[in-house]
Order: C-alpha cells, then structure tokens, then sequence
C-alpha cells in the first residue's frame, strides 16, 4: 500500500509499522471514578469496520511520525492521512 | 539428431547453432530456440509424463501456460524443477532432464497407475486414505509424495545471486505485443515515465507467431521499427524476460526479471534474477490472450497441441511437431494457423471444424460439422477417427493435431484485488469487468479485442486515456492498417460421450472428474477446484479452467456467468525462492550490528552470539579452558573478586530532552521521576497500558531538561516507538524532544570491588569519583584519557561495586584496550553476555525471563514502586483484582536441597508431597545459572505468594525431561542482599 | 589532548574506499553530526539562533553553507553536519547558539557514512531502495531503509549519494553497496 504522507508526500506502508484503531488516542483520564472500566474500553474494546477505519500508523522507517490513517478496510483505499499529534492536540483542545 | 522438423524462415539465427541435451541425448538447435522450438524442431514430441496417471506427454503451448513440457533444468545447486520447456531460452550447454518417471521417460513405470484410473479419479485421496489415521504421516504420504509429483531439488545451496529493485514510473505497460508496443510508443512520444515489461525475451508478442498480422508489412519489421523508437527515449525502459506476476494496492506491481537465465551461469557478481517492486501511477494490461483447449477422446497424446501455438512454433521458430498436422476447432482463428502452416510447406490433411457453417480453406479439405472422437498413438499421436457431421467415422493418420476451443483473455493480474470478470457473449469468454485495481486499465485481446487492429488502437487509447489522468498530453500514433478479422466461433467445449477427455492436463483432470464431482454435489466452482485439484500447481489452470466451467455449467443447467470463475492470485507464474529472498540469504538474511569491541574481542578469541541483529561477546576463553562453564566462572569470580569490563553499547539509549522531560518520564515509568535530582541515576520499570511489565532501564539525569533513558538491547526499538506514541499521540502538548543514540556512545560496564580504582586511572583528575562525590546511583559528564568527553554512570547490574562509562563510539576500541592496560595490576578481566547474565541472576535482577509479557510489577516485587499519585501508562489496569490477589506470583529465589542437583529452566513447581499436574502448579523458573560464588545451581522464578514462603521446600519438576528435584524458596538475592557492594 | 585512537565504522584505522566500475564508495568519517529539534512552538525562533550558521532546510530538503550542512530529519527536527576535524564539539556549538529553543543530541557517532558517486548513481540505488532516486535533485534528503536498514539517503549531487546509517551496522551496509555496486558494473 502506498500511504500519502502529509509531509512526505507518497510512501510505501512497508516503512510503517500498524498499531490499531485511533482511538487510542483517547486515553481516558485516570482519575475519574470509574476509570478502571474506562482503561478497559479504551483498551480491549475496538470496532472492527468492514469499511472506513480510522487507525494508527508509525513511520518508523521515515521521519518517525504518527499518521492517522483513514483506511477502507475492504478496498485498501486510503482516504485521508493526518499528523496524529495534530488529532491528538485538536481532540485536547475540543475537551 | 538431425532437425528434422525444422522449417524454412523463422526469427531464428540458423547461423548460430547451439548444442544441448535432453535427458542426456545431445541435439542442435539455434539462437532465438527456446527449448521446446529446439526440442520440436529435433522431432522430440514425447517431453513428460503427467502429473497422476503418468500419461506420456508432449508440448501443449509455446509460452509461459504450458502444463506439461515440465522439466529439471541444469543440476547441482543450480538445479530447477518444474521449469517450462516453452519459456527456456536456449543456451549453448543446456541440459535439461524429463521429470516424475522411472526409469526413464520413454517406459515409466508408474504408468499402471493409467491401468487404475478408474479409481485414480477425483477425491481418490480423500475417500481411499481415511484411515487408520496413523497410516497417514508415515505410509500414504511418503508414498504419493514419492509417486505423484513434479521435479526435483539436489538440496545444494543455490550458488546465484538474486538482486531485488524499486522502479518508479508513469505508466507500466505489461505485455509488448501489438497492444503494448502501440501504448508505449504513445505515452514515450508524451514524455511519460513509462516501463514496458515483457516476459519473453523477444519483444512482440502475437506479432512474432502470425504470418499475417498486417495488410502491407511483416509484424517484425514494424516491432524493430516501434523498439528502435523507444530504445531511444530515455524516458522508457524496456524490460525484456521480465514477467510481472502481481498486481498489489495503489499501482505496485511485482515483477521478476530474468538476468541470467538464458545463460550457462551468470557472470561473476551479476545477479540471475532481479525482483523488481514497481510503483506505478497507472499500469496498463496488455498480456493478450491464451488459447484453449477441446476437451476429446485421449487428446492428451504428444503432439496434440493447440492450434496458436502449433502457428507460433512454425512462424517464429520454424518448427512444426509434424509434417502431417490437422486441425480442429470451432472458430476462424484456426483456420489461420491451418493457411500458415501450408504455407511454411507443412502437410494439413484436413480441418476439422465443428462449425456445420465453416467456411473452406484453400489447399485442404474442411470437414464442416465434424468431431474427433478417438486418438492413437502410444508415445505421440499417430492417428485421429473423425465422425462426420453425417456420423460416419473417418481416420486420420497425422503427427500432430492443432485445436482451437478460442481464446481466453489473459486476465490473471486483473484479478488479483479480487476483481470479478465478466462474461462476453460474442468471444465467449470471460473479460476484465470495471473492478480492476486502483489505475489499472486492460486493452487489446487481455480486454477481449482479439485482432490486431483492436489491439493496436485499443493499446494507444488506454494509454491516451492513462495519460490524461495523470495530466500528460498524449496523442494517438500512427498505426500500420491490421488484421480485424471477426471472432467467428461457436462455443464448444468437450465432445460429447468422450470419457478420458482432458481438461486440466497439468493435474489429470478430466471431463468425467468434473461429472463426478457434480454427482457428488461438488458443484460450485470453488468446490470443484478443490476436488477435483482443476487449476492447481504451476499453471494455475490458465489452459484448464474454463472448459471444466462449461462442462460444470452444462451439468448443472446454468449459463457458464452463473456458475461463476475462479479468480486469480499472484503470482501469475512460478517466481523462484530465490527472487523473492534476494540478497537476504545466509549470514546477510539480516544486518549485523557488532559493538565498539568487537574487533578487540576477536583479538581476544571471543565466542559470540547473537542478540537480536547485534553480535555480543558470550564469553572469552582462555587457553586451557575446554568447556564454556570453565570460561564463564573464571569471568564471574575474577569480576567479583577483583574487576571485570563487559561491553554493554547494545541497550538502548533514549535522549529526552524538553521543559517537560521530567513530567513525561513520570507518564512512561511507573515509577516517579519528576524529583529525580540532577547528576543522579534511577531505575525504571516500564508497564504497558494494561499492567504488565514490559521493559526496564535507567534514567540518568544530566539536567532540568535532559534525561538520558537506557532500555534493554531487546526492547530498544518498541521502546523508542512507544515513547513517540506518548509524546505524540497520548501528552501532545508536553515540550518533549526524543532522539536515539544508542549508537553514538560506547558503553562498557566497569563491575567489582577494584572497579573504582581502576576508572580512577582512566578518568581525568580533576574529576572526583570517590565514593563521597560520586555515590552510587550519580551519573555525570566527564572526560577521560587526557581530554576526551564521556559520561559516567554509577550504576550495578551485577550487584558489585560497579560503572557504566562511555563515551563516542569511534574512541570505543581505544577505551577498552586502555581500561585493560589500566587494569592488569588489578588482574581484570573481560566478561561476555554469559558471566553477565550469571551476575544479575545471583543479584536477582529481573530480565527478559522474568519480564515475559505475563509479569506485573507486583509479581516481580516492585509493586510500592508503581506510583498512585500520577499518571502513568499502566498504572489503572495494575491495580484491577485478578492482578493483586493474594496469592499471585512473587520473584524468588530457588536453590537445590542437595547443592549438587541442577535446577532446570522452565521447570514448573509442585507441593513437596501433593499430585504433580497442572491443577497444582505453584509456579515455574524463569532463569538458572550455576553459581561459582555460592558453589551451587540456581534460579529465579515465580512461586504463588512468593515472599511469603521463604524457607519452604517445594518439588521443581520437568515431565519432559523426567528431571524432579528438591528445591528451596530463598530470597531472589543471593549475592549481597543488602546492597552493601554497591554502595562501597 | 587525549591519547585515544579512533576507529571508522568498519573497524579500520582509516577509511575505506572502493572503486567498482564507474562507482566509488568512501568511507566518511570526518563529519560531526548533531540533531537539534525545537522546543514547542519554537521553529522560527531555532531558525533565526542559527541563521548565522546554517538555514534549517524545508521538509525533505538540506542546506549546505560550508563548513556547515543541515538536513530534514523530521516534524522540526534537523541534523547539522561539519567537518569532524574542525567540528568535533559541534553539538555543544550549536547548542550555545540555540539555547533553549531547541533540543540538541550529539549524534556523530551514532551514524557510519559512505558517499556513493558515479554515473550509474541511479541504476545502483533502485537495486537498494525504495527511494524514487530519479527524480530526486541534488539536496533532496529522505530517511528510508536500505537492505533492512534505515538510513538517511542525502542527495549531494547529480551523481553523489550520501548513505548514512547506523553505525553498528556499517559492515553490513557496506557489504550491501559493494554487492550493487558490482551488479550493474
């Protein structure tokens, strides 16, 4: 697969190393009363779409960042590529 | 042997004769041969047997479909089984073997089992091998391995080179017949990136084997014209003998290009073949079309073949399999190869079409509505019976028979992303649908355009159109008038009432095998594939698939679109292991790493072993010494006794640098590190999110904003990994900068009581390294030798007395031969991974045994370590139940009852009287050494509430290895277990 | 001056050079190397502390102002390069100049170098890397693998590469450019 690189323009997945679903990057707060269950979502519970999936990818190979990927998992079609931290930093600032 | 088949013409070079052998008889044959031409034009007919029934064989094709010209080509370590005559380029020296005969191919004595193939048929192994079960491993299939196969390998090592390569380009073009020269020309006169690639080693594909192709010009004078062209664009490259067997995501494609193959042996240092990954912006494919067989009585003889390819081997490398050739089919296209081989002087007593409408053919006889039903021959075909249109029956000597059941678009790379085809009702065939992989396109007769003039405008079209896209300028050539015959064919398939009518030549199937899977239910079209094995091993079914799809479908009612098509996958031919390893063989399979030492450790006669990439020394044996444990206790006790140097560069070393360093260190250990003082070192144990431990190191702290991190050598770079993913993704807006330089410093561990004195010698002076100014746990920059710059750390993995100095790896050579000199009068000595390891047991530090993806912090007693008072990664799952239960596991110690028995590692625990089973295990051993200090083996491991059973004996049993042993649970820290070395 | 000898990343106590063909493959050893990453939100102020120096190149893109060079190495992150025989301190210079704008590694020996150079430049990298070499300029800079490796692939001329990859495994990448080298000789 070829993963187009915000920065970087156009490169080969096998310089990637996977990871998973973006939510990852939700990481719950560890102080909320029930966070023991809300770690246990955020790590054992994924949706695993037939369809657009939005996931992490590390270009390790390459300038050593987190993309995520907005990937259809059917076709491979990749449809849209983000610096994670950006995600991460938006999603903070949404809160 | 004379060339008794030879013809007249050809794109052969008759003046460069070239001598080889078959099955150790030698024959001439010339350049531009491949073996098959070569073969055919010595009047061989007979090249195989078959795969099941042993059935004699002959050629079917002239390309890279063929399902029965298999053979062994050259030997020794070069040896290739399976290798197809048709595609083998002749070389002078070639020697080829017949394969899966005995004791030779003329008189095979698996050939009884032709005798039994009434049971021999589809499932045969399924129904006849049920049981008894046991039978299976060591009786049935050693046999039918033995009997049912293809070539074989000598199990040397392949002495050629395999190189791999990345192409860029703006337009692949697979196939240079009609259709992708008249591509390539269009989009290399636009200025396109454009690679055309070819599996032949002559460019031209249908060009080279039609007499008639064009109005006004021979095909190889227009192919030459259109390659003098494009060998002059240096935006094209040609790739002669180079098939693309894979089409993979977004516009790669695989391809292998033979470099040598067409050679007795590559030149020296030049590669045999080259596995090419190309990234394509748009591919376009032009791989023509592949003829297909009629399914008749024992049309399976030698010299049955298919009417294309009779043309091909007669036009191209004039040769014919006979001079008395008939033919049969069911479409004008045969007619052709009919006209062309009288015309080459080759005798064609009739035509036999099964078209009641067939037109004449001028210079022999049609015989309009006419079938054959019946073939002879033993070895090769000598005679066909015709029944009429009128039902009478006719025989006709020959010594070939050239069929037509049409032509199938060559459509393999289309599929390969699970493309469907679709069905075409006036070729009947099936076509490329609109679901080809991302920028793909399909022109000329692989889109089912069979005639040249199709080819040629449909090639020119697609690449305009491919161009486009990419906002490239391209316009139409001028093309030569062509050949548009219409496809005037009447589908049919299989003679009706034939019985051992084959299908699938490559696996024996047949039309009754097809039957009798549809009698069995087998209907659909996976299930048929699988039953009957139609369309398996090295031709993937390319000449098979469809006829048994029409029998199928006839069975069953349905048209040949219901009852479906199986797809392809990669590779579309046989790609050698070799290709796809490349370079990566032997001791180059990875990079190595070697350490700063490790030229010095050489010089010291070092054994070393591998960890992960990087080679570390294991151990230094001294003269005398004639086992590893005589090497290792000497390195271990002249460590503890005195001071011992081990080269430790390969843990992982992380720079951390940011306002908020300090914070982000507190979010990846568990431990605390905000309030780690400058100059000081702590260890640290690294959880995963869900509470298990998964690493552990140091951080040295070199200022407010610095940290220098340490990993394992094992974990370096999924460490390194992680930490980006929390500075990125999970605490984004903390200032932290991370850089890797595990490479940058030598690192050697400077262990036991006389370590101090010894560093005294090689520090500089004014820098203090007492044990007042530089306690232990302190770190610092300093410098060595008269001025180089290093770093120190206080730090003891073997529970001595103990450093870790560093400094740039290019002086690391240097800094071990001076600690060495500097440490003689202290008797020092050079520890390898081994001794190390012997060390941290007795100390009872945690490694990579013990931190085995199962392990808590609590578990390995560092529970209070885990910090309730921040976020850490890991911190809120380590405190769920099922992980702190009273009696979860604890690190001990475990030592023999009687000091002379061996504790085994992975040895699991039992009460000292209770049942051994798995209900009763109290825990397993991790890691075990001996012990030169305290004289005795021992171990680390995991007991069920651990620290609460010191003292107790327990029974460490191995079922495996029938070991049963005593031990004793004692403290994990058998060396110094309360730090007083240490701290010394 | 301290009395240790060094040694280049393939263990010898000078560089290697080979000649195969129209290439050439040198060992380099005389370059000091330092990263040098901006604190958050401190890109332009790094650029200026170091303007006098060298200007921090653009997304796979470098910089060459003798003795000084920098290259993209990621999301604001750059190497410098000088020469090691004038420059062996570099990181600790350009750490004065950024102060706490930015972050900075010495990183010197934590790379080996060979400068590939000849006419077949192009036809021996495409044997080595996925790297789209034709169609990269003189001064474009791309991190990428090489035979396993990840290296640092730096465009110095028409028909110059600098490889640069982990020093530990300088054997093997050399071993890898050698065997190249000597398939398109």
């Amino acid at each position: 697969m070829i993963i187009n690189h915000p920065l970087l323009g156009p490169r080969d997945a096998q310089e990637f190393t996977y990871l998973g679903d973006a939510s990852l990057l939700d990481r719950p707060d560890w102080q909320v009363p029930d966070a023991a269950q809300a770690f246990h979502d955020y790590l054992y519970l994924r949706d695993n779409p037939a369809g657009d999936h939005r996931e992490l990818w590390f270009h390790e190979q390459g300038d050593r960042s987190w993309l995520v990927v907005t990937r259809n998992t059917l076709t491979h079609e990749i449809l849209n590529v983000e610096l994670a931290r950006d995600v991460a930093k938006a999603r903070r600032a949404a809160q | 042997m004379s060339q008794s088949n030879r013809l007249k013409g050809g794109l052969i070079q008759t003046d460069k004769p070239l001598n080889f052998t078959f099955d150790g008889k030698s024959f001439q044959g010339f350049q531009g041969d491949t073996l098959a031409s070569a073969l055919m034009a010595n009047g061989v007919r007979l090249m195989g047997r078959s795969f099941k029934y042993h059935r004699p064989r002959g050629l079917l094709t002239s390309g890279s479909e063929e399902p029965n010209a298999l053979m062994e080509l050259r030997s020794g370590g070069r040896q290739e089984p399976n290798t197809r005559a048709t595609v083998a380029e002749l070389y002078d020296g070639l020697s080829a073997q017949s394969q899966n005969r005995w004791p030779s191919l003329e008189r095979d004595m698996m050939a009884i089992n032709d005798r039994f193939s009434t049971f021999l048929t589809a499932g045969f192994y399924y129904k006849t091998f049920m049981w008894p079960k046991a039978f299976w491993e060591k009786l049935y299939e050693p046999i039918i391995r033995k009997a049912a196969g293809l070539g074989s390998l000598t199990g040397e090592d392949d002495p050629d080179l395999y190189d791999k390569g990345f192409l860029h380009c703006d337009l692949l073009i697979i196939g240079a017949g009609p259709t992708g020269l008249s591509a390539a020309l269009t989009a290399g006169r636009a200025g396109a990136q454009v690679i055309l690639a070819d599996e032949d080693f002559e460019l031209g594909g249908r060009l080279l084997a039609d007499a008639n192709a064009f109005e006004s010009r021979s095909g190889s004078d227009w192919i030459s014209e259109v390659l003098g062209e494009l060998n002059a664009l240096p935006n094209v490259r040609i790739m002669p003998r180079t098939t693309v067997f894979g089409s993979y995501d977004h516009g790669i494609y695989g391809a292998v290009e033979r470099n040598a193959d067409h050679l007795a042996t590559p030149q020296a240092d030049k590669p045999r073949q080259t596995l090419w990954r190309i990234y394509s912006k748009r591919a376009l494919v032009a791989t023509g079309a592949i003829e297909r067989p009629i399914a008749f009585e024992n049309n399976d003889r030698p010299g049955i073949m298919l009417a294309g390819a009779v043309r091909a081997f007669a036009n191209r490398w004039a040769a014919t399999p006979a001079h008395s050739v008939v033919v049969f089919g069911n479409n004008g296209d045969a007619h052709a190869t009919a006209r062309d081989l009288m015309a080459k002087g080759v005798n064609v007593p009739a035509i036999i079409d099964v078209r009641s409408d067939a037109p004449d053919c001028a210079g022999t006889e049609v015989l309009a509505g006419a079938q054959i039903v019946e073939t002879k021959g033993r070895l090769g075909v000598t005679s066909i019976t015709v029944r009429l249109a009128n039902g009478q029956h006719r025989e006709i000597a020959c010594g070939s028979v050239a069929m037509s059941g049409g032509w199938n678009p060559n459509l393999g790379l289309t599929c390969h992303q699970r493309g469907r085809p679709s069905w075409k009702e006036d070729i009947h065939a099936f076509v490329p649908s609109s679901d080809l992989p991302v920028g793909q396109s399909v022109a000329g007769a692989a889109a089912g355009d069979l005639s040249t003039h199709q080819a040629l405008m449909g090639g020119a079209t697609k690449a305009v159109e491919a161009l486009n896209a990419l906002g490239v300028t391209a316009t139409m050539p001028d093309l030569p008038e062509a050949e548009d015959r219409p496809v005037a064919i009447t589908p049919f398939w299989h003679v009706k009432g034939a019985k051992r009518a084959w299908l699938d030549y490559q696996n024996d199937v047949t039309v009754k095998d097809v039957k009798l899977a549809h009698q069995e239910n087998f209907t659909s079209v996976e299930h048929l594939k699988r039953y009957t094995t139609l369309g398996m091993a090295t031709d993937q079914g390319k000449t098979s698939n469809l006829g048994a799809l029409a029998v199928m479908a006839e069975l069953t009612g349905k048209p040949i679109p219901e009852t479906g098509t199986t797809i392809f996958r990669p590779p579309y031919t046989p790609v050698a292991m070799g290709a796809l390893g490349g370079r990566a063989v032997g001791k180059d399979f990875h990079p190595t790493r070697l350490t700063p030492s490790h030229t010095w450790s050489e010089e010291q006669g070092a054994v070393f072993v591998e960890v992960g990439n990087w080679l570390r020394a294991q151990w230094f044996p001294k003269a005398g010494e004639t086992h590893w444990r005589q090497s290792v206790d000497r390195e271990v006790l002249q460590t503890r006794n005195s001071v011992g140097i081990c080269d430790v560069t390969t843990l992982g070393k992380i720079d951390v640098q940011g306002a908020d360093a300090a914070q982000f260190l507190n979010n990846i250990y568990a431990n605390a590190f905000a309030k780690l003082p400058v100059g000081k070192v702590r260890y640290g144990l690294m959880l995963r999110e869900d509470g298990v431990a998964y690493d552990d190191g140091t951080a040295a702290r070199f200022a407010d904003d610095h940290y220098v991190v340490t990993t394992t050598t094992a974990n370096a770079v999924l460490v390194y990994r992680n930490m980006e993913f929390a500075r990125q993704c999970l605490w984004p807006d903390l200032d932290v900068q991370l850089i890797s330089t595990t490479e940058a410093w030598a690192q050697y561990a400077v262990a036991g009581p006389n370590s101090r004195k010894l560093l005294q010698k090689i520090v500089d002076p004014e820098f203090d390294i007492s044990n007042e100014a530089f306690p232990f746990m302190g770190c610092a920059e300093i410098t060595v030798c008269g001025g180089l710059r290093a770093r120190l750390f206080r730090i003891s993995f073997s529970g001595e007395l103990a450093y870790e100095i560093a400094v740039p790896t290019r002086y690391g050579d240097a800094l071990m031969r001076e600690m060495m000199k500097a440490g003689e009068e202290f008797d020092v000595v050079p520890y390898g991974t081994e001794a190390l390891g012997v060390m941290r047991i007795e100390k009872g530090h945690a490694a990579g045994n013990e931190l085995n993806g199962t392990t808590s912090a609590l578990n390995l007693g560092m529970g209070r370590m885990v910090s309730k008072k921040k976020d850490c990664i890991g911190n809120v799952l380590s405190e769920r139940d099922g992980m702190n239960t009273e009696d979860a596991y604890r690190l001990v110690g475990i030592k023999p009852v009687d000091s002379s028995a061996t504790v085994p590692a992975g040895g699991h625990l039992m009460s000292a009287t209770g049942p051994v089973d798995a209900a009763h295990d109290q825990g397993y051993v991790t890691s075990t050494a001996y012990s030169p200090i305290l004289e005795s083996s021992i171990g680390l491991g995991f007991v069920k509430n651990g620290a609460e059973r010191m003292g107790e004996k327990l029974r460490l049993v191995n079922p495996l290895e029938g070991q049963n042993i005593m031990v004793e649970i004692v403290s994990a820290h058998f060396v110094d277990p309360d730090g007083e070395k240490l701290r010394a | 001056m301290h009395n240790l000898k060094p040694i280049t990343p393939l263990g010898g106590a000078t560089p290697r050079v080979d000649t195969i063909g129209a290439m050439t493959i040198t060992e380099v050893v005389d370059c000091a190397m330092a990263s040098v990453a901006a604190r958050n939100d401190q890109r332009d102020a790094v650029k200026s502390a170091l303007a006098g120096k060298i200007s921090l190149p653009e997304v796979g893109l470098s910089t060459m102002e003798a003795p000084y060079s920098a290259f993209w190495m990621g999301m604001d992150q750059w190497m410098i390069t000088a020469p090691h025989e004038s420059h062996e301190l570099l990181a600790q210079e350009v750490k004065a100049d950024v102060g706490d704008t930015a972050s900075v590694v010495e990183q010197t020996d934590a790379w080996c170098r060979f400068d590939v150079a000849g006419q077949d430049l192009c036809d021996m990298f495409e044997r080595l890397c996925n790297a789209p070499v034709r169609s990269m300029a003189a001064g474009a800079a791309l991190r990428g693998t090489l035979e396993h490796l990840g290296v640092f692939l730096w465009r110095l001329e028409d028909t110059t590469m600098a490889v640069i990859a982990p020093r530990s495994s300088a054997g093997s990448l050399h071993h890898a450019l050698i065997g190249a080298a000597k398939s398109i000789a």
